[in-house]
């Protein structure tokens, strides 16, 4: 039985952090913000953010310049990815992509909510910087923020009343699926398949919507561009770390069952973002492809790959959560790795085997009982799965796994001697309902 | 579309995930190289080139597949270079996760 | 061109249509053993797509030769169009008609099944299911185009073809429903506990105006 009611939360900027909020409102702003008008008007945003300076090739110079990395998990170098697809002639596609899928993650969603004109003058600039005539915006429609694809749609309007724009803008609503953010999956989708993934043989740039070169970029990526095509690589690096400059916005989940959106620079101390107090047990970085720390090495880390990376986590899509000490994380863990396995796309054979079964045995080392047995058989499964998908989705639910494996050892303990320590049952790490039909992967 | 490799080059076999179905019939005609794990999907022995000796029945294992999911790639060097140890083919194992 | 010749030529046509549907019924039957994952008893797992393979050559062959005597033979006017293009033949037009599709649907087959590796698994996949169509329009042309098929053991034969394809037929769809079945009941095993809250569940997408 699946429980949805609905948690309020508030976008929350961090104290006192130099230059910031760039994307999302400063807090005096936020009543005003939260007035839908607000987001949506064109004038007003340009009041506020004031005009591009940087466009076209001069674009990709301060892109290359600034170090921006995508924001969608994979932090890859975003001055690369245009030229590689601005090398290939004028008949290029641009697609937006603003499915998080993972429960756990909201920023796509508050971006545009609160600031949806960053998202589509990043459209607008990159659609330009690589020749394209068409760009997709692909997005979830999201409880927390009633019709945002609406919302987004008014934006287009204000736009469009302004004439500005030289790329015709198409929304593409993402099914509610975790793998439908991935990139050869949202391909799928604008061009009226399943959003599933897809080989990758043919790389998107190469080959991909409607069987052009495709540039697909997260919605925050696209809105940084869009203030660097503004303010220039050295405002850009203003903040942040030399190696991983810049803002990153992470949706972090507090022991107490509390959720807010945040901005702030990388290379932040994790302890400055999440209260890591006593009734916190363990953290969670990177969402449900992310890694498991203990709270001890979590507070000596900061935001920021090549420090979560080595202890096997990463920032991924910035899903931080603060795990409660009151919680069972085992029994937490086999919820998530059931979600995961409800969500394969079941397309490969060692996914569509592996993570039931993996999930199956979690649910008995779930339980105050010993589970020896079960731990060993997950262990073969994980070595048996990794790497053997077309996507990531084995390997990312693997190190979700084995990292929590890891950090709730002293749970395992507890567990094989018929004890749990937990004393809250209600449900913290979300999931969402699973997908009944073939249409739910559309 | 798999491209023919450079003349000198080797060649690596690839299975295409999403288009095998667990047939294995690549396990029959290339124990060498590729083994079942426990749900009959093929596990390929990863290092370096295929030996010259295996090139041809590894091209009849690409054409007998029923569900066209293999193919032969060039082959990426060996991260173990040109040891002897490289020149012979890595058993198909399952990797063991360590924790 | 003598009586004799002509009806060298007619029987032989007939022959090899017989044959040819023989053959065409192990294909089918291979090639459902082929989806179905079984091994022949004996074989090696590569023996069943292997003679899948040589035998559906094998069966083009006879057609073949099926389709040349019958247009060699002076008796009956059947052109060399008419047994490609259906439903143009001067002699029972209907009959030879469907033999003309049965045999497009073949060459298209074979064809595809050849530049398969160029063809990609998409394209070749949309043609192959063809085959489920081919072999009930063979069997129906051989039915119909003359009285062979209707009496004494070649009736036998027929029923034992149509038998055996339908037995194959029912255990392919078995297998696709047992998989259907299968992954519903993991599916219902993995939502089995008590799901998470989140702060907002996904939500199916509107179908509203403009949304894909």
């Amino acid at each position: 039985m699946s429980v949805t009611a609905p948690v309020r939360y508030r976008h929350q900027p961090p104290p006192g952090e130099p230059g910031l909020p760039r994307l999302l409102p400063a807090a005096a702003q936020l009543a005003l913000a939260d007035d839908q008008a607000t987001g949506v008007d064109f004038a007003a945003h340009l009041r506020r953010h004031g005009l591009l300076r940087f466009r076209g090739p001069a674009l990709i110079e301060q892109l290359a310049a600034a170090g921006l990395t995508g924001r969608g998990g994979a932090a890859f170098p975003v001055a690369r990815k245009i030229a590689a697809v601005a090398s290939r002639g004028t008949k290029t596609v641009l697609a937006g992509n603003g499915a998080e899928g993972e429960p756990g993650s909201t920023k796509d969603a508050a971006l545009l909510w609160y600031a949806p004109h960053l998202v589509l003058d990043g459209l607008q600039a990159a659609a330009e910087a690589i020749d394209a005539s068409t760009a997709y915006l692909y997005l979830h429609e999201r409880r927390g923020y009633p019709a945002l694809v609406d919302h987004v749609r008014a934006a287009l309007a204000s736009r469009h009343a302004a004439g500005t724009d030289r790329a015709t803008v198409e929304l593409v609503v993402a099914p509610p699926r975790f793998l439908a953010g991935e990139e050869t999956a949202l391909v799928a989708r604008v061009n009226g398949r399943a959003a599933r993934p897809a080989d990758k043989t043919r790389p998107v740039f190469e080959r991909g919507i409607s069987g052009r070169p495709t540039l697909v970029h997260n919605v925050e990526t696209l809105a940084h561009l869009a203030l660097i095509a503004r303010h220039g690589a050295d405002w850009f690096r203003s903040v942040g770390t030399a190696g991983e400059p810049g803002s990153t916005l992470c949706t972090v989940h507090g022991p107490d069952r509390r959720v807010h959106v945040t901005e702030t620079a990388l290379g932040t101390p994790l302890d400055r973002l999440l209260t890591l107090g006593d009734g916190v047990q363990a953290v969670l970085a990177g969402g449900y492809h992310g890694g498991w720390l203990s709270v001890a090495r979590a507070r000596q880390l900061t935001l920021s790959n090549a420090e979560l990376r080595p202890a096997g986590a990463m920032v991924g899509a910035g899903v931080l959560v603060a795990f409660p000490a009151a919680c069972c994380g085992l029994a937490e863990m086999a919820n998530v790795a059931r979600f995961l396995a409800r969500e394969s796309a079941g397309q490969c054979g060692p996914c569509r085997n592996g993570l039931p079964a993996i999930a199956g045995a979690l649910s008995v080392v779930a339980q105050p009982r010993p589970a020896e047995q079960e731990l060993v058989s997950v262990r073969r499964w994980a070595g048996l799965v990794t790497g053997r998908g077309a996507c990531h989705h084995p390997d990312g639910t693997v190190r979700f796994v084995a990292s929590a494996l890891s950090v709730f050892a002293g749970e395992i303990a507890e567990h094989a001697a018929g004890r749990c320590t937990a004393t809250d049952r209600a449900p913290f790490l979300p999931v969402s309902t699973p997908p009944q039909a073939e249409s739910d992967w559309r | 579309m798999p491209e023919k490799p450079a003349h000198g080059r080797g060649v690596q076999l690839h299975v295409s995930p999403i288009a095998c179905s667990g047939h294995g019939v690549c396990s029959e005609l290339l124990p060498e190289l590729v083994t079942l794990d426990e749900w009959g999907y093929p596990l390929i022995a990863a290092h370096g080139a295929i030996p010259a000796s295996l090139a041809r029945t590894a091209r009849r294992a690409v054409t007998n597949c029923p569900a066209l999911a293999l193919s032969l790639r060039p082959a990426r060097p060996d991260p173990r270079g040109n040891s002897e140890e490289a020149q012979r083919p890595a058993p198909a194992r399952p990797g063991i996760l360590r924790t | 061109m003598g009586t004799s010749t002509s009806t060298a030529l007619w029987y032989a046509s007939r022959a090899t249509g017989v044959v040819a549907l023989v053959l065409l019924t192990v294909v089918v039957l291979l090639g459902i053993g082929v989806n179905r994952q079984r091994r022949l008893p004996g074989l090696p797992r590569l023996a069943t797509t292997s003679l899948h393979r040589s035998m559906s050559l094998l069966a083009v062959a006879f057609v073949a030769i099926h389709v040349i005597t019958a247009i060699a033979d002076p008796y009956v006017t059947i052109g060399i169009a008419a047994s490609v293009i259906p439903f143009t033949s001067p002699y029972r037009p209907l009959w030879l008609g469907l033999g003309a599709i049965s045999l497009d649907v073949m060459i298209a087959l074979i064809l595809t099944s050849l530049a398969r590796a160029r063809l990609g698994r998409r394209a070749w996949r949309a043609v192959h299911w063809l085959a489920y169509a081919c072999w009930p329009v063979a069997l129906a042309h051989g039915i119909g185009s003359s009285d062979d098929l209707r009496s004494g053991w070649l009736l036998g034969l027929t029923v034992a073809c149509t038998a055996a394809v339908a037995v194959a037929a029912s255990w392919r769809v078995a297998g696709a429903l047992t998989t259907r079945r299968r992954a519903g009941q993991v599916a219902r095993a993995l939502a089995g506990t008590a799901a998470g809250t989140g702060p907002d569940d996904c939500v199916r997408p509107l179908t509203g105006a403009g949304a894909r």
